[in-house]
């Protein structure tokens, strides 16, 4: 077969253009997929994750929007009309029931918004305070984990990054913090601060917010950073030790295009994770606080708070406990159940 | 125990008695914070009145001077000084009447969730992808995204206003019982979750596979074998059970009105009993620390794999 051992020995047909069937080889089949894009795969694939990520968006939509229309007002005492006496009729309704005027006007054929959940013994329509509380609940969690977020980033990465003594110290005081009791702590910081906080706020705008939820806060920011500064330093410490970021400092990348390019992308899935299981305990925290009285300020409900004011009328109106109960532990279960999903899909280490 | 043991111990326990001190200190300083003092909720008082409260309390003194008083009547005589609002009474008595009711409830709480815990974890790792599995699995999801106040309030309505089974006096006979049961509902669920993991990690190991093939029974191998190293993580979680019952039992014995130190502990709040909330923090903050401080020395002697840092 090989006749001129000297030659070049080249095939001439390779030199032909192309066919279009060998064209087809290299055409790109689906767009390359990023670590992102590959997550949010896995995270619609996982139903029940999927099932709660809906959970949480309806809910929380429909606490933003449904008091925009809703006619009553969560404070609004639909039996006190100025200028006449005090209408009882409309305190403790039960559900889908009406009051007296209400009563009268639907007689006359007029059209009057139900009270879906009924009203409270101040003749409060149940429903908007539901959804009011919900709000509370929700706004009081994600804020509560965005404090934490921060405080954690900051503590975290200024002893991940500096080290030597400068670490040793913030490190004895996490662990410090993190043997405290911290329900105790935060049953005694709420009910001191609430008390510290009154006067100091008076006529502001936080005076709005209330004391209470100011100190639920300042509980968190001071207490709750410690496991999110502890993940943040470890990831650190992890990722600088890393072949990829010693091969980006050898071809003489800038340590901020390390931050932006290495550190940051690596540790955010982790980060965001642990953000997003941080709101239900925040959530839970705060319904316990309100539930022994020292949450949100009268007459501003939250789930724990309505949930506690039921108590007294528990006999006679289940309902009023059982709703605020079932939307709290919805909440929680379907954002636990989302935050386990969101780990299965973008923890990298998980997917061996 | 080697000499590596020992220095671990030795470490833990100094964070122990660190983290106690942070807790006293905190709470001391906390509560001095409060702007107007503990008498200023009393009826109108004259000035002298007021004068002759604070020496009778000590409170015309310094605050260090207070501080050290207070710190050093803790260490040497464990006395948390008087109550202000039960005249007459020491702060540890009241709290060790209180003391006794949670600490039963507690224990009975503890127990329940921890033989209950066990066993349900691990009937659902041995039923893997069974239906009983899945059952166990669902349930205990469910309990463990209920906040304890929401569980024991719903018990009260089914089983005391609907059934009527149980009086809702935790004071009298049987009272105990929905207490106890709300309060041990979170921890055995957590139990059979985490016991039903590490059941299956261990049953997957090399050594039940070679113990099942020179023909050991299965009970042998389930009791002998994988029960005992797939406890071990267990004990981990008796640290965090007991701080959870202890903040559980502040609510649930505010929902069945039960007399122990959780319902004392809300008194004092709503009160202002400024030494009754420093003493109930203080006690069972000393609670929750011990016990953390035995479950992690437990775990780290228990398994000799777990490395020392």
């Amino acid at each position: 077969m090989n006749k001129k051992p000297f030659s070049l020995q080249v095939d001439v047909d390779a030199f032909l253009p192309a066919s279009d069937d060998e064209k087809a080889y290299m055409v790109q089949m689906r767009p390359s997929t990023t670590f992102f894009k590959d997550g949010v795969k896995r995270l619609i694939k996982n139903k029940v994750a999927l099932v709660s990520f809906i959970v949480i968006v309806v809910i929380t939509l429909s606490a933003i929007i449904i008091p925009v229309f809703w006619p009553y007002g969560y404070e609004q005492m639909l039996g006190v009309t100025p200028g006449s006496p005090v209408d009882s009729s409309y305190n403790n309704l039960a559900p889908m029931k009406y009051g007296s005027t209400e009563q009268a006007k639907i007689d006359a054929g007029e059209k009057v918004f139900p009270h879906l959940f009924g009203t409270d013994s101040s003749g409060r329509d149940y429903f908007i305070r539901v959804v009011y509380g919900t709000r509370i609940s929700l706004a009081v969690g994600f804020f509560a984990s965005i404090i934490v977020l921060i405080i954690g980033i900051l503590v975290g990465s200024i002893a991940g990054y500096i080290g030597g003594k400068v670490d040793l110290v913030i490190m004895r005081i996490v662990d410090i913090i993190y043997s405290l009791p911290d329900m105790l702590m935060v049953i005694l910081l709420a009910s001191v601060l609430r008390m510290t906080l009154q006067p100091v706020i008076e006529g502001t705008v936080l005076a709005k917010i209330g004391s209470n939820i100011i100190s639920l806060f300042i509980v968190f920011g001071l207490l709750y950073w410690v496991s999110m500064s502890r993940l943040i330093r470890g990831q650190i410490l992890s990722l600088r030790e890393q072949e990829y970021v010693l091969a980006a400092q050898a071809t003489g990348a800038k340590s901020g295009w390390i931050i932006r390019k290495h550190l940051i992308p690596n540790c955010i899935s982790v980060v965001i994770i642990s953000t997003a299981l941080q709101i239900p305990n925040a959530i839970f925290t705060e319904s316990y606080l309100s539930f022994l009285g020292l949450g949100v300020n009268a007459p501003m409900p939250s789930l724990g708070s309505l949930a506690s004011d039921a108590l007294n009328g528990i006999t006679s109106y289940p309902s009023r406990l059982v709703i605020p109960a079932i939307v709290i532990s919805l909440i929680v279960l379907s954002l636990n159940l989302f935050g386990d999903g969101l780990r299965d899909a973008f923890d990298p280490k998980l997917n061996a | 125990m080697n000499s590596k043991n020992i220095m671990y111990i030795l470490k833990r326990i100094a964070l122990a008695l660190l983290t106690v001190w942070v807790v006293i200190t905190v709470t001391f300083f906390v509560m001095h914070a409060v702007p107007g003092g503990p008498f200023l909720g009393e009826k109108a008082m004259s000035e002298s009145a007021m004068k002759a409260l604070e020496a009778k309390y000590g409170m015309d003194q310094p605050l260090m001077t207070q501080y050290f008083t207070y710190l050093k009547d803790i260490v040497t005589r464990f006395d948390f000084g008087p109550s202000l609002k039960q005249r007459g009474r020491m702060v540890i008595d009241v709290i060790m009447d209180g003391l006794k009711t949670s600490a039963k409830l507690g224990l009975i709480a503890a127990v329940i969730a921890l033989i209950s815990g066990v066993v349900l974890g691990a009937v659902a790792a041995l039923r893997r992808n069974k239906i009983v599995d899945k059952i166990i699995m669902v349930v205990t999801t469910a309990f463990v995204s209920m906040p304890s106040f929401i569980m024991g309030v719903l018990l009260l309505i089914a089983f005391v206003i609907k059934l009527k089974w149980f009086p809702g006096n935790g004071a009298s006979a049987g009272g105990l019982v929905l207490p106890i049961i709300t309060l041990s509902l979170y921890p055995m669920a957590y139990i059979t979750r985490l016991t039903r993991s590490s059941m299956l990690d261990v049953l997957g190991q090399d050594y039940i596979r070679t113990a099942r093939a020179k023909g050991v029974s299965k009970w042998k191998i389930i009791f002998g074998h994988a029960m005992k190293n797939s406890l071990i993580p267990v004990i981990t979680y008796f640290g965090p059970m007991i701080a959870y019952i202890v903040t559980g039992s502040i609510v649930v014995e505010q929902i069945f009105a039960v007399p122990g130190l959780g319902r004392l502990f809300v008194s004092c709040i709503i009160n202002r009993d400024y030494p009754m909330i420093m003493g109930t923090t203080i006690i069972l903050a000393i609670l929750i620390v011990v016990m953390n401080m035995v479950s992690d020395i437990l775990y780290k002697i228990v398994d000799p794999r777990i490395k020392f840092d």
